[in-house]
């Protein structure tokens, strides 16, 4: 199939970008979406024209280093999928796709369709962690934990930290992604000694990055690729209130 | 980590704490509002719901919670426009293409418009019947009762001694006298108007649009979201906030508009 | 002959004893030193943290735009560990047996034990870090069974547990950054070693965001930096892994060994077409309950490949189970590598299926049929869905397609016991070494050696040079040797700069997988590789003379990433073919045509080649020179495998 890329393109992080129309030729069904993305740098690298930065690794669903809103939709049209498992047979013939990079203040674009999502990291960096140090730890069978927890803090523990939850929300808020990390370590036994320290540390990275408030919206569980849950952001906030007015630990001296 | 942590309600959950819980509150008054509104429903020409705006306007405790209830209204559109401003700060370029019906409902992304729709709608409310009722032209009314047999006569504004002043109630006779400002001819009158009646229907469909996100998302935001009640959450904010009592309140106008015809 | 610094003494006490004789640094010592490693997976990021944690300064380095990225979290199977809590008669020296048997007794007997007795650190630490392995109702710890082994041990989290040890390991790194004790370079692609007197003392990176090209000093480096199975140019290795920076420190004097190591996986979705940029593996636990088979004849596959017919059209006659055919003991779960060569027969034989041929069928069928398909849901329920996303062919209604895929590569940096290069200051973890696995790597044991290297190792081997350094000088950032490297680094880039001719980087590439597949991939001969020898140094002239580089320096620029990237593939590429010329026995994932058994099985020749090839770089163009480390084997007995 022959598709019309209307793409993203700018330069690098201090100049203006716009949008430029590119034509993708025999396009096959069974391509992954990036892969079309290369087909259309091949060309682009034959004629001589700089080819289309797009950032992109593991190309199976879990590095999390796709990004792309593709026709208004993080990560395109299909639910539960990142861009590089996103396959050519969702367009159709003659299909125009806009291509765009992910869309906030937080994640400043770099080139193209490539942003930086360094604000995420600090965010990881402020709390999203349990303090031990290797080795010193006790027989990992000494803590048992009910299997229905474990099974939900691993469902929170499996964000990729992508983006697109951050990319799908009108107020560009990175609530899931944050409440994903809080809640794996509120609900595992080994994150409890630091449960509100964590909510708090975290959630005040998370406003000093400039990403904007959650209105419940929903949007970003409908986009985010390996489901996690709006339930997180409720559990996120309950810790993070309970922190401010139940459990603020102070020593009175 | 460190415990040093910014105060409550620097924080972008402190402030939605404090819509949230300025939400619910307002909810909650939606309810009483309504239940005591229901008394416009009631024949007998607005005998049970003038006592009742007198008992609402003049009982101490009901002015300190009817103050909380201005103060709230004030503080959650505040707390919205600082909320709006920086969720527009966070994104200061948009996209070209969106496709916002794909991943969520309108009425969770157009909060703030539904919002203003009600703020507007409050403010023509607020002159149309508090304002009159305390400072304007709102007539007066008189009723007396035999308490006897229950039979009420009643005594319109235009028949009464023009030195007529405030509320009294006394007994004489075994008849009951009341006299009030007669709010209930005012909404009578009011809602001959169909430019005002078609504010209220707009106005009350915005609120059930605002209410069914909002008053499950209140819930949400507080930390309250289990599947065991979330569902049941989620069906009050629908049926109670965004159906029967919407619904209740644009039968007001309606009814005394095709009263009126 | 190599050293390889293994500690006398029984075999169980090696590493205790070692551990006491290695010099420490005093505490307060420790902050004078800095550590650079390059890569962020579960060997770097691990060993980051926990080098910082004992108080040294830390440099990590990363191409993607975060550590978390690193390809560790693409592992799914899970992580080995012979903790024995399922009773079924595991202890570390059945771990360890298993491990040296699994690699075709082509790996170290001190290192493997060593890994072996890691191995149960690694659990209670991971657990202490908030991973969620799978558990069982009672609250404990599930564990599974996984290839080549008799007991369960292999701890798991769903089909994700590369993930989740990475986002451990990456939480333990974030902590250490938060603390100031590591600085977190990402976009940074490492592209030289500085040396001082012969000791590694730096390195120098490009800034993949500006094009800076920068030098970092530190008085020890460690390359993390995973295998080199792009070489292939298909794999299931993330687009960007590559092999660039181990190889700028072979060239700066870090033997590689036994490259020709590499592990194809038999369970991959085959290849679609020429614009396939990466195959995906499905775990081969699929082969527990899947039937690998093809049609008998070429006419019928024939027909398959042109749509004529489908397969369950083809008559149960007419198919050829060929795995449960050649090896009824252990049918359609014999190992990686001989599962791997005998779907590449089939399809030589003309009887591939798909509209490529180049496909086998994993059939189904009879365990819905045995099973149910709620029963066979529950087991590959998402390893189902991610063949349908990606195929659009419903496996529970026709059979999976597959193909064997580059998945792992056993080879890599020499290293001694303590995890040394021949370049004294430079370590290599994980995959990038070739220390572990040998000649075949068994399943959920990568993870397991990542984070052996990274969290129980190197925090030790280090210590011990530098505390022999005999001083806590900071390393003079002055010294000529960074802006000579520096200089040296900008040339090259220049140099890929300058390439103006018709063919993409990619063409390149692509050509080098082709011949790489072709000719070192599941069945090698003498006269293939020597071909292949040829076909390299040519295709490195094209690239040299033909390729076409586009941009600059100072921006992002994708062709320039690549073009460095396959420039050192090619170059490998020959030594590969090189190593696997010389090794001339068929020993795990290397098997030469010239020498199989009677039944057509891999032969190994224990006399001839019980050895570690590490290969020493002697200049461009001049051939590489073999340097041998015999492999002493005293507590295992050398066996043939067989799986009839």
């Amino acid at each position: 199939m022959n598709l019309t890329l209307k793409v993203w393109r700018q330069k690098n992080d201090k100049s203006t970008g716009q949008f430029v129309t590119i034509q993708a030729k025999d396009i096959a069904d069974d391509m992954s979406f990036l892969e079309m993305l290369d087909i259309v740098n091949d060309d682009l690298t034959r004629k001589g024209e700089d080819p289309i930065y797009f950032d992109h690794d593991c190309r199976e669903g879990i590095c999390g280093m796709c990004s792309l809103v593709i026709n208004g939709r993080p990560h395109g049209p299909n639910q539960g999928t990142t861009t590089c498992q996103l396959h050519m047979r969702s367009f159709h013939d003659g299909q125009t796709i806009v291509i765009e990079p992910w869309r906030a203040a937080a994640f400043p674009v770099l080139k193209d369709l490539a942003v930086d999502r360094t604000s995420f990291e600090r965010i990881q960096q402020a709390g999203g962690y349990v303090n031990v140090n290797t080795g010193g730890v006790p027989d990992a069978n000494a803590i048992a934990i009910p299997k229905v927890i474990a099974d939900e803090a691993f469902e929170s523990a499996t964000c990729i930290g992508c983006g697109a939850c951050v990319a799908a929300c009108k107020n560009a808020s990175a609530m899931l992604f944050v409440s994903a990390k809080i809640s794996q370590f509120a609900l595992l036994p080994q994150g409890q000694t630091e449960r509100y320290e964590r909510a708090q540390a975290m959630v005040d990275q998370m406003d000093a990055e400039g990403f904007g408030n959650c209105t419940n919206t929903g949007a970003c569980e409908a986009e985010c690729p390996v489901g996690i849950k709006m339930t997180n952001i409720a559990r996120m906030n309950r810790e993070y209130l309970s922190a401010k007015i139940l459990s603020q630990r102070d020593i009175h001296a | 980590m460190s415990s040093k942590s910014k105060p409550l309600f620097s924080s972008s959950l402190g402030k939605k704490l404090i819509m949230s819980l300025t939400g619910l509150f307002l909810c909650s008054f939606l309810v009483i509002h309504l239940i005591g509104n229901l008394q416009l429903f009631q024949n007998d020409e607005g005998y049970a719901f003038n006592n009742y705006a007198h008992f609402m306007t003049n009982f101490a405790p009901i002015k300190v919670v009817s103050y909380l209830l201005y103060a709230s209204i004030i503080i959650h559109a505040v707390y919205a426009l600082i909320l709006t401003a920086k969720n527009k700060a966070a994104r200061p370029i948009g996209y070209n293409q969106t496709a916002g019906n794909a991943n969520s409902k309108w009425n969770s992304r157009n909060m703030g418009i539904l919002g203003t729709i009600i703020l507007v709608f409050l403010a023509t409310h607020m002159q149309h019947f508090w304002f009159q009722y305390k400072f304007g032209t709102t007539p007066y009314v008189e009723y007396n009762t035999e308490i006897a047999t229950g039979n009420r006569q009643i005594i319109a504004s235009e028949e009464l001694p023009s030195n007529y002043d405030g509320y009294k109630i006394f007994s004489n006779n075994g008849v009951e006298t009341i006299q009030t400002k007669d709010l209930y001819k005012q909404v009578a009158v009011t809602f001959q108007n169909p430019l005002i009646v078609l504010l209220y229907l707009v106005a009350m469909a915005a609120l059930s649009f605002h209410l069914i996100h909002g008053f499950q998302s209140a819930f949400q935001t507080i930390g309250f979201n289990h599947k065991r009640y979330i569902g049941f959450v989620k069906s009050v904010g629908i049926w109670v906030f965004g159906v029967i009592i919407p619904i209740a309140f644009a039968a007001m106008p309606l009814y005394f508009f095709f009263k009126g015809l | 002959m190599l050293d390889s610094k293994v500690p006398a003494g029984p075999l169980a006490e090696k590493w205790s004893k070692h551990k006491f004789n290695m010099k420490l640094v005093n505490p307060a010592n420790k902050r004078k030193f800095t550590i650079i490693v390059v890569g962020t997976g579960l060997a770097g990021a691990s060993a980051a943290a926990s080098l910082a944690e004992l108080g040294y300064n830390v440099k990590t380095f990363c191409y993607q735009d975060s550590p978390r990225r690193a390809h560790s979290i693409a592992a799914q199977g899970g992580i080995n560990a012979a903790k024995n809590y399922q009773n079924d008669g595991d202890s570390v020296f059945r771990l360890f047996y298993d491990t040296i048997k699994g690699g075709d007794y082509r790996a170290r007997e001190a290192n493997v034990h060593r890994l072996a007795e890691n191995s149960v650190n690694i659990i209670d630490q991971c657990v202490a870090q908030g991973v969620p392995f799978a558990r069982e109702y009672g609250g404990l710890l599930d564990n599974r069974s996984f290839g080549g082994s008799q007991v369960s041990r292999t701890f798991y989290a769903r089909g994700q547990t590369g993930q989740q040890l990475l986002l451990g390991a990456y939480s333990a790194l974030n902590r250490q950054i938060h603390k100031g004790k590591v600085k977190s370079y990402t976009r940074h692609e490492m592209l030289d070693l500085v040396k001082i007197d012969g000791h590694a003392r730096g390195i120098v990176t490009r800034d993949l965001v500006t094009g800076k090209i920068e030098t970092h000093e530190g008085h020890a480096v460690l390359l993390c930096t995973g295998g080199y199975g792009n070489v292939f140019f298909l794999s299931t290795n993330a687009m960007g892994c590559n092999v660039t920076a181990s190889w700028r420190a072979h060239k700066r004097g870090a033997f590689f060994a036994n490259p020709c190591y590499t592990q194809i996986h038999p369970t991959c979705i085959p290849v679609t077409g020429d614009h396939q940029s990466k195959l995906t593996l499905m775990s081969e636990s699929l082969r527990n309950d899947g039937r690998v088979w093809v049609p008998k004849t070429k006419e019928l596959a024939e027909k398959l490949r042109k749509g004529e017919l489908k397969a369950a059209d083809i008559k149960e006659d007419d198919r050829d189970y060929f795995l449960e055919r050649k090896y009824p003991s252990f049918g359609n779960l014999v190992p990686r590598d001989v599962a791997s060569r005998n779907a590449k027969e089939m399809v030589d034989d003309g009887r591939g299926v798909g509209k490529t041929g180049f496909a086998v069928f994993l059939d189904f069928q009879d365990a819905i049929n045995r099973m149910g398909e709620d029963t066979v849901r529950a087991k590959y329920g998402n390893l189902f869905d991610m063949y349908h996303k990606i195929t659009d062919e419903n496996p529970y209604k026709q059979p999976m397609r597959i193909y064997p895929a580059v998945h792992y590569t056993m080879g890599g940096v020499w290293v001694d016991y303590n995890l040394m290069t021949t370049v004294p200051g430079l370590y290599c973890l994980g995959e990038a070494n070739f220390s572990d696995h040998g000649a075949n790597r068994l399943g959920a044991s990568a993870l397991m050696q990542g984070l052996s290297d990274g969290y129980f190792v190197i925090p030790y081997t280090v210590g011990d040079y530098l505390a022999n350094l005999g001083s806590f000088a900071p390393v003079d950032k002055n010294h000529p040797a960074f802006e000579q490297t520096r200089k040296d680094v900008e040339e090259h880039v220049n140099k890929l700069l300058s390439l103006r001719g018709t063919k993409t980087v990619d063409d390149i590439h692509k050509e080098l997988g082709h011949i790489m597949w072709e000719y070192c991939g599941m069945a090698r001969t003498a006269e293939g590789l020597t071909k292949a020898k040829g076909l390299i140094q040519d295709l490195k002239k094209e690239f040299w003379s033909n390729a076409n580089v586009l941009g600059e320096n100072e921006e992002m620029n994708m062709s320039l990433e690549k073009a460095g990237r396959v420039a050192d593939f090619l170059e490998l590429g020959e030594l590969m073919v090189d190593d696997a010329l010389n090794r001339s026995e068929s020993c795990g994932g290397h098997f030469r045509l010239e020498s199989q058994t009677e039944e057509g099985e891999a032969k190994r020749n224990d006399e001839e080649f019980a050895y570690v090839a590490a290969w020493e770089y002697k200049g461009e163009g001049q051939p590489e020179v073999l340097h041998k480390e015999e492999l002493v084997f005293e507590n295992v007995k050398l066996t043939q495998r067989s799986y009839k």
